[in-house]
C-alpha cells in the first residue's frame, strides 16, 4: 500500500478538480460516442461550433449559476431575467428610438438591477436565496408579459446586420456534395462565451474575490472568522449572476433576433443541471468554472444525440432525466468514497495481485 | 400558556398577512364573506378559497416535513402528483364501470405509485446524499413524459358520476368534497404528529444530522420516511386535482405548484434550511397564497401583471419577516422608548443613562 501512495503525487486532487475531471472525461466520452455513431455530422467542425453559437446564452447563464452555487446560494431568476432582457431589447429596437448600443446598455442595466435587488436582500437582509430569486423569477416574467405579449421580430437595419454577422474561418471547413468548399462560421455569441469563460475562470481561480467565494461556500462561519467580508462577497456573486443574465439576454436576441414570451423559459433548471454535471455542488465550496461550459455542452450533446437517434420527443425528457440520474449518482458515490478515505485510484481488491491483498489485510488488522 | 404564546408569535406573520388581505378585500367590496347556497351546497369567496387551495395545502404539508428533515426542497411535487394521478386515471378507465370500489382501489394504487416516487427521491437524498433539489430535478425533468406515456394519449377524460362528485359536491352535503378531503387529511397528519415521535425525530435530524445519529436516531431512515410521506401527499393531491379537472392533462396539471408549496412553507415561518417546523404555519401560508391570487384577480389586476404584483408582495413580506429587519426594528423601538422615557429628565442626564442602556431598563422604569 505504501508503494502505491508514494507513486501518487503529494498534493492529492481537490474535490473541485476531481469533479471537473469526471465532467471532462464524460464530455470527451460522449463526444467520442457521438462521432463514432454519427460520423457524418459530428465530425464536422461546424457542428461543434454550432453547439457554442446556438447555445451561448445557456452557457453564459451556467457560468453565473456556478458562481452563485460555489458561494453556497442559488439563483433561479436568471432564465426569466434573460427572457425579460430579450423582450425589452426587442421592444426598444423596434420602437425606432433606440440604437444597438442603447439595447446593450438596457440589457446590462436590467441584469444589474435584478442582481442589485436580489443581492441586497439576500446578503444584507439574510433572506433565503431560493425565495428571493423565486420572487425575482415571478417579477421578471410578470414584467415580461406586461411589456409585450406577442412575439416581435426585430427589423432594425443595424441590428439585423449584427444578427447576421458571422466570423468566417476560411481555412477550416468541409466540402459539400457538389464539391464546393463551405468555410466554418462562428457567431459573435460564441466569442462572448469564450471571453467570459476565460475571464471568470481566472477571476475565480486567482483573484481574492474568487477565493473568498470558495471559502464562504465551504463554511461561511469560518470564512467570517478569517476576516472575509461574507456579506459583500455574497452580494457580488448575485450581482455578477444578474449581470451575466443580462449579457445572456443580449446574446440570446443577437442569435435569434426576436423577442418572445417563451424566450429562455426553463433555462434556470437547465443551468442548474449543467452546473451539476460540470462538477459544481449545490452545497457550495466545490466547483470549477471551466467545468460549467463542459457541463452545459454535455447536456446539449445528450440532447443532440437523442434527437439524432430519432427518439420520440417524450422519451427525450425521460432519457435526459436518466442520464442526469447517472451523473448525480456517480458524483455522489465518488464523493462519499473519498470522504471515507478508502478511495484510491487503484484496482478493486478482488482484482489486485495477491501480495498486495495480503498487505492490505495486515494493515486492516493492525 | 407560554407554549401557546410562542406558537401565536410564530404564526403572527402569516396570520397578519391573511388579515391584511381580507381587509383589502373588504374595502373592495363589503360582501366578501357572503355565502350563497346553490343546489344545497355552499358557494362564496371563503368556500372557493378553501376549495381552490386544497392541493396546495396538502403538498405544503409534505413539503414542510421534507424541508424540516432534509434541509432542502422537493421540486418534483407537481410532476409526482401528475404521475400518481395518471396511474389513478389508467386504473379507473381500465376497470370499466366506475364504482366507489374501483375509485378507492385506484386511489390506493396511486398511493403506491406515490410511495414508489418517494422511494426513488428518498433513496437519492438519504443514501446517496444528493441535495434534495438536485435529486428531485431528475423527476422534474422526465416526469411529465412518464405521465404522458402512462396516459397513452393526450388528456384522457374521467367522465363518471363518482369522480365528478369527488371533484365538486356530493348531493346532500353542503360543503365541497375537496374541502372535506383536505380537512380529513390535515386531521390525519395532526394525529400522526401528536401520537408518534415523528416531529421530535424530524426536527432533531433537521437541526443536526450528526448529533441525531449520535443520539440513536438514524437520519437516513427519517429523511427516507419524510419522502415517503411526501409521496402519499402527492398521491392525495393528484387524486383531488384530477377529479376537480375531470380530465388528466399531463402537461399542465399542477404546473409550477412546487414554487407555491415552497413559498407556503416559507410564509408559514419555517426555515428553509431545516429544523423546527410548524405545519399550521404552512397550512395558513398555503391559504394566504390562494387568497393573494384571488385578491389580485378581484382587484382586476391584468392577468399579465399578476405575477409581478405577487413578486413584489413576496419581497415585501420576506423583508418584513427577515431577522435583520426584526432586530433593527427592535433596536429602533428600544431607542424610541428610551428617548421618550429620558425626555422627562434634563439633557445632561441623558449620556449617563445611555451608557447604562440595557434592553430591560425602560421596562424596569415603568414598573
Amino acid at each position: 500500500m505504501r508503494s502505491l501512495n508514494a507513486a501518487k503525487p503529494k498534493d492529492a486532487l481537490s474535490n473541485s478538480n476531481l469533479l471537473f475531471l469526471i465532467a471532462a472525461v464524460i464530455f470527451v466520452l460522449m463526444y467520442g460516442f457521438a462521432v463514432l455513431r454519427y460520423p457524418g455530422s459530428f465530425l464536422q467542425f461546424q457542428t461543434f461550433f454550432d453547439l457554442f453559437s446556438l447555445n451561448a446564452p445557456l452557457i453564459i447563464l451556467t457560468l453565473g449559476m456556478s458562481i452563485v452555487m460555489i458561494g453556497g446560494g442559488i439563483d433561479i431568476s436568471i432564465g426569466a431575467v434573460t427572457g425579460l432582457v430579450t423582450m425589452a431589447c426587442a421592444v426598444l429596437l423596434e420602437s425606432g428610438m433606440g440604437s444597438v448600443w442603447g439595447a446593450i446598455l438596457l440589457a446590462l442595466g436590467i441584469g444589474i438591477a435584478f442582481g442589485l435587488l436580489q443581492g441586497c436582500l439576500i446578503a444584507y437582509l439574510e433572506i433565503q436565496p431560493f425565495i428571493i430569486t423565486l420572487a425575482g423569477l415571478f417579477l421578471a416574467s410578470g414584467l415580461l408579459t406586461t411589456i409585450h405579449k406577442d412575439p416581435i421580430n426585430v427589423t432594425m437595419a443595424d441590428f439585423v446586420s449584427l444578427r447576421d454577422f458571422k466570423i468566417v474561418i476560411p481555412w477550416l471547413g468541409t466540402e459539400n456534395r457538389l464539391g464546393n468548399f463551405i468555410p466554418c462560421e462562428i457567431k459573435p455569441g460564441a466569442v462572448v462565451v469564450v471571453v467570459l469563460v476565460v475571464l471568470l475562470a481566472a477571476l475565480m481561480k486567482w483573484s481574492r474575490f474568487g477565493r473568498n467565494v470558495y471559502a464562504i461556500g465551504g463554511n461561511s462561519q469560518s470564512a467570517m472568522m478569517l476576516g472575509i467580508n461574507v456579506k459583500r462577497t455574497i452580494f457580488y456573486t448575485y450581482l455578477l449572476s444578474g449581470l451575466l443574465a443580462g449579457i445572456a439576454g443580449f446574446v440570446f436576441i443577437m442569435t435569434t433576433g426576436a423577442g418572445n414570451v417563451g424566450n429562455a423559459a426553463g433555462f434556470e433548471l437547465k443551468a442548474i443541471a449543467a452546473s451539476i454535471i460540470g462538477g459544481t455542488l449545490l452545497n457550495g465550496g466545490v466547483g470549477n468554472l471551466l467545468g460549467s461550459p463542459i457541463g452545459a455542452l454535455t447536456l446539449l450533446i445528450i440532447n443532440e444525440l437523442i434527437r439524432a437517434a430519432g427518439v420520440q420527443s417524450n422519451f427525450q425528457a425521460i432519457v435526459s432525466g436518466l442520464l442526469l440520474y447517472l451523473f448525480i449518482v456517480l458524483q455522489s458515490v465518488v464523493m462519499s468514497l473519498r470522504g471515507r478515505r478508502k478511495f484510491r485510484i487503484a484496482l478493486p481488491p478482488w482484482l489486485q495481485p495477491p501480495w498486495l491483498q495480503g498487505k492490505k489485510k495486515a494493515e486492516n488488522q493492525g | 400558556m407560554r407554549r401557546l404564546k410562542a406558537q401565536v408569535s410564530h404564526l403572527f406573520l402569516p396570520l397578519s398577512v391573511l388579515v391584511l388581505l381580507i381587509v383589502i378585500n373588504l374595502i373592495k367590496g363589503a360582501d366578501y364573506f357572503s355565502i350563497t347556497v346553490v343546489n344545497g351546497a355552499l358557494y362564496g369567496n371563503i368556500p372557493n378559497i378553501l376549495f381552490g387551495a386544497s392541493e396546495l395545502v396538502i403538498l405544503s404539508i409534505g413539503m414542510t416535513l421534507v424541508t424540516a428533515s432534509s434541509q432542502g426542497q422537493d421540486i418534483s411535487v407537481g410532476v409526482a402528483a401528475t404521475i400518481t394521478s395518471s396511474v389513478f386515471v389508467l386504473f379507473v378507465l381500465n376497470a370499466g364501470n366506475a364504482t366507489l370500489l374501483t375509485i378507492v382501489a385506484g386511489f390506493l394504487v396511486s398511493c403506491v405509485a406515490g410511495l414508489v416516487i418517494g422511494v426513488f427521491n428518498g433513496t437519492l437524498v438519504s443514501v446517496f446524499k444528493v441535495q434534495p433539489m438536485v435529486a428531485t430535478l431528475i423527476l422534474f425533468t422526465g416526469g411529465r413524459s412518464i405521465a404522458f406515456m402512462i396516459d397513452g394519449k393526450l388528456s384522457p377524460i374521467l367522465a363518471n358520476d363518482i369522480s365528478n362528485q369527488i371533484g365538486t359536491v356530493i348531493p346532500g352535503v353542503p360543503i365541497q368534497t375537496p374541502i372535506i378531503l383536505t380537512a380529513v387529511f390535515i386531521a390525519l397528519v395532526a394525529v400522526l404528529l401528536k401520537t408518534t415521535n415523528l416531529r421530535l425525530y424530524t426536527e432533531s435530524v433537521g437541526i443536526n444530522p450528526s448529533a441525531a445519529r449520535l443520539n440513536g436516531i438514524d437520519p437516513k431512515k427519517i429523511i427516507f420516511l419524510t419522502f415517503l410521506i411526501m409521496g402519499v401527499c402527492t398521491a392525495v393531491a393528484g387524486f383531488i386535482a384530477v377529479n376537480k379537472a375531470g380530465r388528466h392533462d399531463s402537461v399542465n396539471l399542477l404546473k409550477l405548484i412546487m414554487m407555491d408549496a415552497i413559498l407556503a412553507v416559507a410564509i408559514g415561518g419555517n426555515a428553509l434550511s431545516g429544523g423546527k417546523f410548524s405545519i399550521t404555519g404552512s397550512i395558513i401560508g398555503a391559504y394566504t397564497i390562494e387568497v393573494l391570487n384571488r385578491t389580485l384577480l378581484r382587484l382586476e389586476v391584468e392577468t399579465e401583471t399578476i405575477k409581478a404584483f405577487k413578486a413584489v408582495f413576496i419581497i415585501i413580506l420576506m423583508v418584513v419577516a427577515s431577522p435583520v429587519v426584526g432586530d433593527f426594528a427592535a433596536k429602533a423601538l428600544r431607542w424610541v422608548r428610551f428617548r421618550v422615557d429620558s425626555g422627562t429628565v434634563p439633557e445632561t442626564g441623558a449620556p449617563e443613562a445611555a451608557a447604562a442602556s440595557d434592553p430591560d431598563t425602560p421596562a424596569k422604569k415603568e414598573v
